[in-house]
């Protein structure tokens, strides 16, 4: 019997987080050099690290570092934040539902966030300050996980099925909500401004928002790591069997949900809806290294912030000028990957 | 002795409809309780109340004299153990992982498993003999390696009373002595064991005590010889059945013979 292993973990855990923190330092430092005014990758590594206390380098012009320090590195930075992000909140609910297709869109969170963004949108009220829109894009995040999490819960009880059904019912209410305000638009600038929102980008993003960003999806991350313990519980075996081994099932599952929303709504209000992230890494990552969220979760976040600075990289290069919506990039890579490893060697491997 | 769980006239209902039914039931230190009824019967739920996973309607239980409300989940785990009934697994956790789950109690948010625990572990897969399938996946076992890393977990969860919901369903007979003999073992070192099994031949041939339970009430409880008799199965199960004593094991074993009219 012990010849016949399924090989579904092909790293150490610790080693692969490593391999992915310096893959992840890569991709900053490539994203960052690239652009309409390249900058050779060893100048970009000097002045990111010119920054650490202790280090002293020179040798570059300034316009470079403004370039790098003021337009490339937020943006950058951003994509970490918002792919990180996508990607540990959607292990966490694949765990909390113990569901393999769970991802940040299928509590309505992510619908909710998009609606109010549209409406910031179509209303002309985001044109009044930056802020407003990623500002309703996160209340409507919120709302949505509120009134999804009142219509699963009756006598205080919270049903996880009932929960994960009208979240999808709520999505598809607000996106029918979404296309109806879309035809009511007359003006092609506002309806193209609306479906590169929607299709998902970082163009424009600043210090200003990443230092907003930052907030919610660093401190969410960290409290969701604090529960991968209780992830790998409810995962194996679900709500009676975390029960039995001591969990307080129903604390736990109000406190992922509203970890989660945090971060899907911080991120949902900064880059517009990025389908496929949430869903895919986290998979990929337990193919590699096995379900175990004590790893799962960094994994996730740090190989999802390679993939969006990737996916951000190629929307602002491939028709430079222009811009490509990311979200439609991420599924372009994503699916053929994921199918590819759906199928490989014909083994069913999730 | 101030260890066990006591169950004061508790009563259960679900939609409306009773499950339990002024349930008074009392367990103490080494015994090995076999819980028996039909279908139905309120087996599952009376370990669950146990478990203080559904609270009861009416009526209370005390755990250590304690009333079961006063006690955290985590510190409840750390008293009772429970293994649920045909649990489904689909993650690709180890052998190991899983049997590292058991300590979830013992563990702080903030804090890792301590060498402390890792003995436990290890001990707890030595006992069950589950050692070298430490590294195995839990999603590739058959069902009877299974059932004994999950025995493992619960002894690795340090609980006095251990509850189990049909442990030997799905065994084949090999699995279900190798099992049932380590629950037995396990009773012999002074643990508690309450089991919820539908095999009447095996109830007798392991338990102390026989609690039969029969639309949500505790019909007899007591010793296998009081509980087994053909009255009891003809009315419970609506069985002809005969009882005898087994030469070699020395213990009662049921031949169900035919179908009684039910309820008689």
């Amino acid at each position: 019997m012990e010849t016949t292993h399924k090989r579904t973990r092909v790293f150490p855990p610790r080693a692969f987080i490593l391999f992915l923190t310096a893959l992840l330092a890569g991709f900053i430092v490539l994203a960052t050099a690239k652009g309409a005014v390249q900058i050779p990758h060893a100048l970009v590594t000097k002045i990111l690290l010119n920054r650490l206390p202790l280090v002293d380098f020179s040798g570059w012009e300034k316009a470079q570092e403004v370039i790098i320090m003021t337009i490339r590195l937020p943006r950058v930075l951003l994509a970490v934040l918002v792919g990180g992000g996508l990607a540990i909140t959607g292990a966490t609910l694949q765990a909390l539902f113990r569901n393999p297709m769970a991802d940040p869109g299928v509590i309505g969170v992510s619908s909710g966030a998009a609606l109010a963004a549209v409406i910031s949108l179509a209303s002309g009220m985001s044109l009044r300050h930056y802020m407003i829109l990623p500002f309703s894009a996160f209340l409507g995040a919120l709302g949505t996980l509120f009134l999804v999490y009142t219509l699963a819960s009756r006598q205080g009880r919270t049903s996880m099925a009932t929960l994960l059904l009208s979240g999808i019912a709520i999505g598809i209410f607000m996106g029918s909500l979404l296309s109806l305000i879309l035809t009511r638009i007359s003006s092609i600038e506002a309806f193209r401004e609306i479906f590169f929102w929607l299709m998902g980008g970082l163009d424009g993003r600043g210090w200003s928002h990443l230092k907003i960003a930052i907030w919610p999806i660093l401190i969410g991350t960290l409290a969701l790591i604090f529960f991968s313990r209780d992830l790998n519980l409810l995962m194996l075996e679900g709500e009676d069997g975390a029960a039995a081994l001591g969990m307080e099932v129903r604390t736990v599952q109000r406190i992922l949900l509203v970890l989660s929303s945090l971060v899907i709504g911080a991120a949902v209000s900064f880059s517009g809806t990025v389908p496929f992230v949430g869903l895919i890494v986290p998979h990929i990552v337990r193919l590699m290294i096995g379900p175990d969220h004590r790893y799962l979760l960094l994994a996730s976040f740090l190989a999802g912030g390679s993939l969006l600075v990737g996916a951000d990289l190629m929307a602002r290069t491939i028709v430079a000028p222009e811009e490509l919506p990311l979200g439609t990039i991420t599924s372009l890579i994503g699916v053929p990957f994921f199918l590819y490893l759906l199928n490989r060697d014909g083994k069913q491997v999730i | 002795m101030n260890e066990g769980i006591t169950l004061k006239k508790v009563s259960f209902f679900r939609n409306g409809q009773p499950v339990l039914k002024e349930i008074d039931l009392q367990i103490t230190g080494g015994e090995l309780i076999g819980l028996i009824g039909p279908n139905g019967a309120g087996k599952s739920t009376l370990l669950k109340l146990m478990m203080n996973m559904w609270k009861p309607i009416e009526g209370s239980i005390l755990l250590n004299q304690q009333g079961m409300q006063e006690y955290s989940q985590k510190m409840l785990a750390r008293q009772v153990a429970y293994l649920p009934q045909n649990s489904v697994f689909e993650s690709a956790f180890t052998c190991k992982e899983v049997v590292k789950m058991g300590r979830y109690a013992h563990l702080d948010r903030f804090e890792r498993e301590s060498a402390g625990d890792e003995v436990i572990v290890r001990e707890a897969m030595e006992q069950t003999e589950t050692t070298h399938l430490r590294n195995r996946l839990i999603t590739e076992l058959s069902g009877g390696e299974r059932q004994r890393v999950l025995m493992a977990r619960t002894l690795a969860q340090g609980a006095r009373l251990i509850l189990l919901d049909e442990p030997t369903a799905n065994l084949d007979p090999h699995y279900q002595l190798e099992l049932l003999n380590l629950i037995e073992s396990l009773v012999e070192k002074s643990l508690t064991v309450m089991m919820a099994i539908h095999d009447l031949s095996l109830a007798a041939r392991y338990a102390h005590r026989l609690v039969l339970l029969h639309q949500g009430k505790i019909i007899v409880d007591g010793s296998p010889e009081a509980v087994l008799t053909p009255d009891h199965l003809r009315s419970v199960y609506g069985i002809e059945a005969e009882v005898a004593c087994h030469p070699k094991t020395g213990r009662l074993f049921v031949v169900p013979i035919k179908l009684e009219a039910c309820g008689g």
